[in-house]
């Protein structure tokens, strides 16, 4: 444990002084503070916001994760000379990225909101499902870098991620729901969902906003099936397991790696 | 084998490790022992990394066994506590400075012993510990480097290319500190390419060649054998012979 922190200390620090979070931090300011001056009430800023959530957190994640994990090959290499666990190691790495970026996100939503007032509820489910993106998304992040030797090839595979679950996943729903209109898709519909932690995120926040333009069939599905709190609770529990289960795999990896 | 009575500091038999279709380790036995030097050498790609890799446990074996200071490799990783290394090129967190390199290695190691600063001395790294790593030039950060590894007064050196990238007077510092840890009575791995200066510093000397030991024991051994007076003709005589 007292290792954990130490690794957890020299890797907070190191992540404090990287300018890439600072920015990161600074553009969910800026965005939070914009939709503030433009657009009025915090309902309204919190909606608003949910795309950019939705798409730049999973973003952000998989490539500073896939990004960390490379550059800290050799840093992994003098910790394993030292009589220090993997585990320990492991979970100081992760920690490492995961709280700076955590922190960077939920200031640079959150402090626009201290001084403008609002948000309530949505904006408690917004930083939420952007927290929880960041843990699911830095996690399945060191899951491709453990999976690609070459950090070339890593680094697009954490990019094609992206891409497939947060872009063309919509696209592929609907391919679904086009070629197979006469079934009922119902059920397969929401297994689809569970199976994109994006997809759970903008469930999860428009059943906790209760916007029915904006929710799209799964969201409907979703409604429909269980009801709107048991839908957020739910979507919000599968979220968690998303957040547990490429931790563990990637752990489980980790602890067998050649380094 | 040849130190009588004495318990060897690493022991290794049968070490097999396959990377993909590479065979890089194919069977190799050795010892390395007590209070001396002892030479890695062997052309590229011989497996001699991946031989210090498997004593620090940095690589999971495929078969075969490795005792390092009396403890069997097996994932635990209490023994590198008396282990000091030294890779190849040392990356740090590129945003920390060296103090605080020096500060976590200290916090996760403790310093028992008390810690052996002469080479952070006569390097004169003081000045350049206050400054984020990413800013110091390739030799200073091998020169941090080498002081990392007998910071903490350890039983067991492993010291991979340890003069790589270090001017003519740095080497030298590094050469008679290796000769003093050893004459502490510390046990010392040294791979290198250069064979004037292992010459120069090592009793014993491993020889691997295709991912075995081709040779090992005394450099003066090697040479009788041989009847080459000079190291480097002695160890062509093995490879190209190994060749055969």
């Amino acid at each position: 444990m007292r290792a954990l922190l130490q690794i957890l200390r020299y890797q907070l620090h190191d992540a404090a002084r990287s300018r890439w979070i600072l920015a990161y931090g600074l553009l969910f300011l800026l965005l939070t503070e914009g939709l503030f001056r433009f657009g009025g009430g915090g309902e309204r800023v919190v909606v608003s916001l949910l795309n950019a959530v939705l798409l730049l957190v999973p973003l952000v994640g998989l490539l500073f994760g896939a990004l960390h994990f490379y550059n800290s090959r050799e840093f992994m290499e003098l910790m394993l000379a030292q009589p220090l666990e993997r585990s320990v190691l492991f979970g100081g790495l992760f920690g490492g990225l995961a709280i700076p970026l955590m922190l960077a996100f939920g200031l640079g939503v959150g402090l626009p909101f201290a001084w403008h007032g609002g948000g309530g509820g949505p904006l408690v489910a917004l930083l939420a499902v952007g927290l929880a993106l960041t843990l699911v998304f830095t996690g399945v992040a060191f899951l491709v870098a453990l999976a690609f030797e070459d950090r070339a090839k890593g680094m697009g595979a954490a990019l094609l991620l992206w891409l497939g679950a947060g872009v063309i996943w919509d696209g592929l729903v609907l391919l679904v729901i086009l070629l197979f209109s006469d079934y009922p898709l119902e059920k397969p519909m929401l297994a689809l969902t569970f199976l994109n932690p994006i997809d759970l995120g903008r469930v999860l926040l428009l059943l906790q906003l209760d916007i029915e333009a904006l929710m799209g069939y799964t969201g409907a599905v979703f409604r429909r099936f269980f009801g709107s709190e048991m839908g957020v609770l739910t979507s919000a529990a599968a979220l968690v397991v998303w957040t547990g289960a490429p931790l563990w795999l990637g752990f489980r990896r980790f602890k067998r790696k050649d380094f | 084998m040849t130190a009588t009575g004495a318990t060897a500091t690493v022991e290794l038999s049968g070490l097999r490790k396959r990377f993909g279709r590479l065979e890089v380790l194919r069977g190799v036995d050795c010892a390395v022992w007590p209070a001396r030097v002892t030479a890695l050498v062997g052309p590229n790609g011989a497996g001699k990394s991946t031989l210090i890799k498997a004593l620090l446990g940095l690589i999971r074996l495929d078969s075969g066994r490795a005792v390092v200071l009396g403890h069997v490799i097996n994932g635990g990783s209490g023994y590198r506590a008396r282990i000091g290394y030294m890779p190849q090129a040392a990356h740090f967190p590129e945003n920390l400075r060296g103090m605080e390199v020096l500060g976590m290695l200290r916090a996760l190691r403790g310093a028992a012993g008390g810690e052996d600063l002469e080479l952070l001395e006569t390097f004169a790294l003081g000045p350049e510990l206050d400054k984020p790593v990413r800013t110091l030039s390739g030799g200073t950060r091998q020169k941090l480097n080498a002081a990392l590894a007998f910071l903490f007064r350890p039983d067991l050196l492993v010291l991979d290319e340890p003069t790589a990238g270090l001017d003519p007077v740095a080497s030298g510092v590094l050469k008679d500190k290796i000769r003093r840890a050893e004459s502490a009575g510390a046990t010392i791995l040294v791979a290198s390419h250069v064979m004037s200066e292992l010459e120069e510093l090592a009793r014993d000397m491993v020889f691997l060649l295709e991912g075995t030991a081709r040779f090992q024991g005394p450099i003066a051994q090697l040479k009788a054998a041989t009847g080459e007076s000079r190291l480097e003709r002695a160890v062509a005589r093995v490879m190209t012979e190994g060749a055969k």
